[in-house]
């Protein structure tokens, strides 16, 4: 039986002095394993996973890297094993796309030193298998969401994490830019053995994933692989709404809302 | 097309490049602010002629000094602010950092202008003091929870120069008039100065504030692009915010104290190092140190001889020159966020 790669126990977690927003979550990653955290909109997904990021520190619970209290894991060390792509990216220098790729390698280059070559190497692989290789000229304020979104996965790429935590990553991209994703991501995962916590509403991409997560208020409504959690009674009880269908079609399942 | 993208420019090569032409710059300003002047000064009577050499060495060179001292030091916190709060409109004059400098340094002057505190000028602390409580304000204003507000750090920068310049006015209007016209001179903002002594002695704070300053130039880098993705690729945002606001309200404070509130040095200066070099804040902070050294050399120059043997205040041209490129980055930003 390998390893979890990441295992949290029993997360809360509260804005200043406010009400529990995260409430007694458990997660585990396997290494190699695709995790889909879904629930409606405030139900307390980016929070934990700007926990699992290191961002926010857990009001109760813990969370393990590697077998090692997140907490404990020094910060640059810690940058080479988790990458983190949060749900947008403002700008407020018009940065060259290349170059924001190339602070994903930030976690391995000493301090008052500089990255070289190799550096610039793996920024441009990144930005390959990203599919946003033709915007690396580009400055990062002329481009729209998608593509912005687009370098930013590349920019975590580039810090060759173990671990990927995207937080609604496909939100504002195309059709074909969200297949584009889950196939880098199920490669990455077949050639590095890449793990991704992904936060997402499109349960049409969640169909290849190991395990889904359902988060209903903050808390674990269901937890299961795709089969077991995409169902009619389970997601009309996630999102609140009486009228969501789903249906199995071949490997995939598809979800909509009566309207 | 992919494979086959040609590699960039190392980052080291790019600082490299970029700080050798801004040095070639900085030289060129220092050679045209030592050599014009209300006064011609001959270089072969320089030590033959004692007027020459009185002039040369305990007025002009000490000038072209300040102004090496001061320009580089409000271009640099101008760079370092603005990655900082993310916000190409920030500098210390904007932000109310030189007002609140200003103030503390009004107060200062009142209680007596030689008053010392431990063998540290009155002025200097009280500056420094007045610097810090103002981006400290700015700051705390300006930032809910974990988003800083672009707009609300500028008009929180607004307010605290209205109220630092209320709290002047009100001191200048108490005080004796020898006081009060010393705060207007000094308000005014000059370069002016007799000696290099009093250089060496802010060199003594402000070199080791700037290389510290410039030691967070990678951190400065990612909160540039982004506050949370720095904050995991291994930066300690809050830390790296207390110590940079702290130096950059040392230096501010130390510069605003002898040179007055001199405005848009850290606002035009850096953006043009960005202009010419790419935004890398490794290249845009070492290159602001220099540009703006070489920027207040000239502008001095032009405010000593443009009206000769009368001399304009080196802040009006700065304003002139800053109020316009400041106007530009706003409709520039508007189109940013209009996309």
């Amino acid at each position: 039986m390998p390893q979890p790669w990441l295992e949290a126990r029993c997360l809360d977690y509260a804005y200043a002095n406010g009400p529990l927003v995260v409430r007694q979550v458990s997660l585990t990653a396997m290494p190699g394993s695709m995790t889909a955290v879904i629930g409606a909109n405030g139900s307390g997904k980016s929070t934990l996973i700007r926990m699992l990021a290191g961002l926010f520190m857990p009001l109760a619970g813990t969370i393990l890297l590697d077998g090692v209290p997140l907490k404990n894991w020094q910060p640059r060390l810690r940058a080479r094993q988790i990458a983190y792509v949060p749900q947008s990216t403002a700008a407020a220098f018009p940065f060259q796309a290349l170059d924001i790729v190339l602070s994903g390698r930030t976690p391995y280059t000493p301090r008052f030193r500089f990255e070289g070559a190799h550096d610039a190497e793996k920024a441009l692989e990144a930005l390959d298998a990203a599919g946003a290789a033709h915007l690396a000229r580009r400055c990062f304020t002329s481009l729209s969401g998608g593509e912005r979104q687009m370098v930013i996965l590349a920019r975590a790429l580039a810090q060759e994490p173990k671990l990927l935590l995207l937080d609604e990553p496909s939100s504002s991209l195309d059709l074909k830019h969200r297949a584009d994703l889950i196939r880098t991501l199920a490669r990455l995962r077949e050639t590095q053995n890449l793990s991704v916590i992904m936060i997402t509403h499109d349960l049409q991409l969640t169909g290849s994933f190991d395990q889904l997560l359902a988060l209903r208020r903050g808390e674990i409504a269901a937890a299961g692989t795709p089969d077991e959690v995409l169902r009619d009674h389970l997601l009309r009880e996630v999102y609140g709404d009486p009228n969501v269908r789903t249906q199995r079609a071949g490997d995939q399942t598809l979800v909509w809302v009566d309207l | 097309m992919t494979a086959a993208a040609p590699l960039p420019m190392p980052v080291g090569a790019r600082i490299a490049k970029a700080l050798a032409v801004l040095t070639l710059v900085l030289l060129a300003s220092v050679a045209i602010g030592l050599a014009l002047g209300s006064q011609r000064i001959h270089t072969a009577s320089l030590f033959s002629d004692s007027f020459s050499h009185t002039l040369f060495f305990r007025l002009r060179l000490p000038r072209v000094l300040m102004g090496l001292v001061i320009g580089a030091s409000l271009a640099v916190t101008g760079g370092a602010l603005q990655a900082l709060f993310r916000n190409p409109l920030a500098d210390p004059y904007t932000l109310g950092v030189s007002g609140g400098g200003a103030l503390g340094a009004s107060i200062a002057i009142a209680l007596g202008w030689s008053a010392r505190i431990a063998g540290i000028p009155l002025v200097f602390a009280a500056s420094f003091a007045g610097a810090m409580l103002a981006v400290s304000l700015v700051r705390t204003i300006a930032r809910t929870g974990a988003v800083m507000l672009p707009g609300a750090l500028l008009l929180s920068g607004v307010v605290v120069n209205l109220i630092s310049a209320a709290g002047v006015l009100t001191i200048q209007y108490l005080t004796d008039p020898t006081s009060a016209l010393r705060i207007l001179r000094w308000l005014i903002g000059s370069l002016d100065v007799v000696g290099l002594d009093p250089i060496w002695r802010m060199l003594l704070v402000l070199a080791p504030a700037w290389l510290a300053l410039l030691a967070f130039s990678r951190q400065l880098n990612l909160l540039a692009i982004d506050e949370e993705t720095a904050a995991t690729l291994g930066v300690n945002v809050r830390r790296c915010e207390t110590i940079v606001h702290a130096l950059c309200a040392l230096i501010v404070g130390v510069t605003v104290s002898a040179g007055g509130a001199i405005g848009f040095v850290g606002l035009i200066v850096p953006h043009a190092v960005r202009l010419m070099f790419g935004e890398d804040l490794r290249i845009v902070l070492p290159g602001s140190l220099l540009l703006g050294a070489a920027f207040l050399i000239l502008a001095d120059t032009l405010a000593r001889t443009a009206l000769a043997p009368n001399e304009l205040p080196v802040g009006a041209i700065t304003g002139l020159l800053g109020g316009p490129v400041f106007l530009w980055l706003l409709r520039r930003r508007q189109q940013y966020s209009a996309m």
